[in-house]
């Protein structure tokens, strides 16, 4: 297996950074912005930027909430295993609300179809954004692009962009990984 | 595990401890969403669910629609009291009947035991079985457990109690299945006259004098005595089954601890336990209900992954 680094620590935390920046110039104080965090790994995004805007920004009551999109999505009985749900974690309504979505890879669109869908169980948005931190571009089947990207990637479809996170894998990285069989 | 290991729910028999903890895992999820301002899931929105009722049922029947409807299901509902079985149409007759009409899963609840295991060598579609006879209700079992794992934390350890008509009641087969699967420490209740000749074959305790079973328990799941099923007197009057086996609250007040109260419904009051009991804190009578509707969901939805388009 072919792996090649291309965001280290470094480059993600400068590129967060300036994602968070990006909301703020959009969305000010925060007032009337909610972020929502994608299960499973776009809540690790969030959490991260959320810290940033607070720690950065003094803004420490912005409001975060997780969504699974588990049961929207649209290939239930097409895989060979269902696919195990992860916590929905909302207390707040988003009615009236901007709501920014985040989430890790952007890839073909599907997850983010499903969380507009999602979204709509906590009541109607004013808006929605779409923030991601890579954004695999070429590859979309649906017509979705987000509002902030951290990196754009040409990367081809057999190519698989993994992301490690100090959470989960002890280090911050994002590669690319090719099975050369 | 993100499979159950069996194509449809017959009874709590034919799973393993992992299938009841995948069933507990996905049911707190839909807990959560049957919590939302908006209580619904696309996941079944290209599935139908035919409920086929040949016995009476209110909760169950109600449980379960409204499951399959947070789910997206498209339902269809059958009561053998208004339909062509009273013309005298044989159960595979009507059920083959009903899937002509392209119907994905069944739920059924059946006055023979075995109806749902017969059901599913014949026909191609996901059953869940919804009671069959004096055999099983296994979401129900699936529920109880699941509400004692809310309340207490965990199942494993536990002393579960079933007082009451042991001998007819599929909830008190299915529990104690369910309860030993998941570890927990199980006894049954009530006059010997309606304790099964070879109940402690199942590997449960024994005993007849309710008081010293709720000194030992920590929870009691109370049992409805099923009149309907009973073709001779088992007890002299339901005055004297009331003051051997009722719980009242100067009862559970008296002992040293709490116990928690259960009860599959419907509830007869003032004979099994008295309205005072069943209304108190100590009663998750309710709690039940509502953990119902989402192992219902979590079963369905399990079942209807193992469809392949």
């Amino acid at each position: 297996m072919i792996q090649r680094i291309l965001l280290g620590e470094k480059d993600i935390k400068v590129t967060l950074e300036r994602l968070a920046c990006q909301l703020v110039e959009n969305h000010g104080d925060f007032k009337n912005t909610v972020l929502i965090g994608i299960q499973p790994r776009g809540t690790i995004v969030a959490d991260r930027i959320k810290a940033i805007l607070s720690e950065s920004y003094g803004l420490s009551d912005v409001e975060l909430g997780y969504l699974d999109i588990t049961f929207f999505r649209d290939d239930f009985r097409r895989r060979e295993d269902p696919i195990e749900a992860n916590k929905t974690m909302i207390d707040f309504l988003v009615e009236g609300k901007n709501v920014v979505f985040i989430d890790d890879v952007l890839f073909s669109g599907r997850t983010v179809r499903a969380a507009l869908t999602a979204i709509q169980s906590f009541g109607r948005p004013e808006n929605v954004e779409l923030l991601v931190l890579v954004d695999r571009r070429f590859s979309r089947s649906l017509p979705i692009q987000p509002d902030y990207s951290g990196r754009k990637v040409d990367a081809y479809l057999e190519e698989k962009v993994v992301l490690k996170w100090r959470e989960y894998d002890d280090i911050d990285g994002v590669y690319f990984e090719l099975k050369n069989d | 595990m993100s499979q159950l290991s069996v194509d449809h729910l017959l009874g709590i028999k034919g799973l393993k401890r992992e299938d009841i903890e995948l069933i507990f895992s996905t049911a707190d999820h839909f807990k959560e969403v049957i919590n939302r301002p908006i209580k619904k899931v696309p996941s079944l929105r290209d599935l139908t669910i035919a409920n086929l009722f040949f016995e009476n049922s209110t909760r169950t029947r109600l449980s379960f629609e409204i499951a399959e409807k947070r789910l997206s299901a498209d339902v269809v509902n059958f009561s053998a009291s208004s339909s062509s079985v009273s013309k005298g149409e044989t159960l595979i007759d009507t059920v083959k009947n009903i899937l002509s009409m392209k119907v994905d899963m069944v739920v059924m609840r059946h006055p023979n035991p075995g109806a749902g295991v017969f059901l599913s060598k014949h026909i191609d579609a996901r059953i869940v079985n919804a009671g069959d006879g004096s055999h099983e209700h296994p979401t129900q079992a699936l529920l109880d457990t699941y509400s004692i794992r809310e309340k207490l934390g965990n199942v494993e350890g536990k002393k579960v109690v079933i007082v009451g008509d042991i001998l007819h009641s599929r909830v008190a087969i299915s529990n104690i299945y369910a309860l030993n699967l998941l570890g927990a420490e199980v006894m049954v209740c009530g006059p010997s006259t309606l304790l099964p000749k070879y109940i402690h074959t199942l590997g449960v305790k024994v005993e007849t004098d309710l008081r010293k079973a709720l000194e030992w328990a920590d929870v009691a799941n109370m049992l409805r005595v099923q009149h309907e099923r009973q073709d001779l007197k088992y007890f002299p009057s339901i005055r004297e089954y009331t003051q051997m086996y009722g719980v009242n609250m100067e009862m559970l007040n008296s002992l040293d601890k709490d116990v928690v109260i259960m009860h599959p419904g419907p509830i007869n009051r003032g004979v099994e336990i008295t309205s005072e009991v069943a209304d108190s804190d100590k009663s998750i009578i309710l709690n039940q209900v509502e953990n119902g509707v989402a192992i219902r969901m979590a079963v369905l939805y399990l079942l209807a992954s193992k469809i392949k388009r």
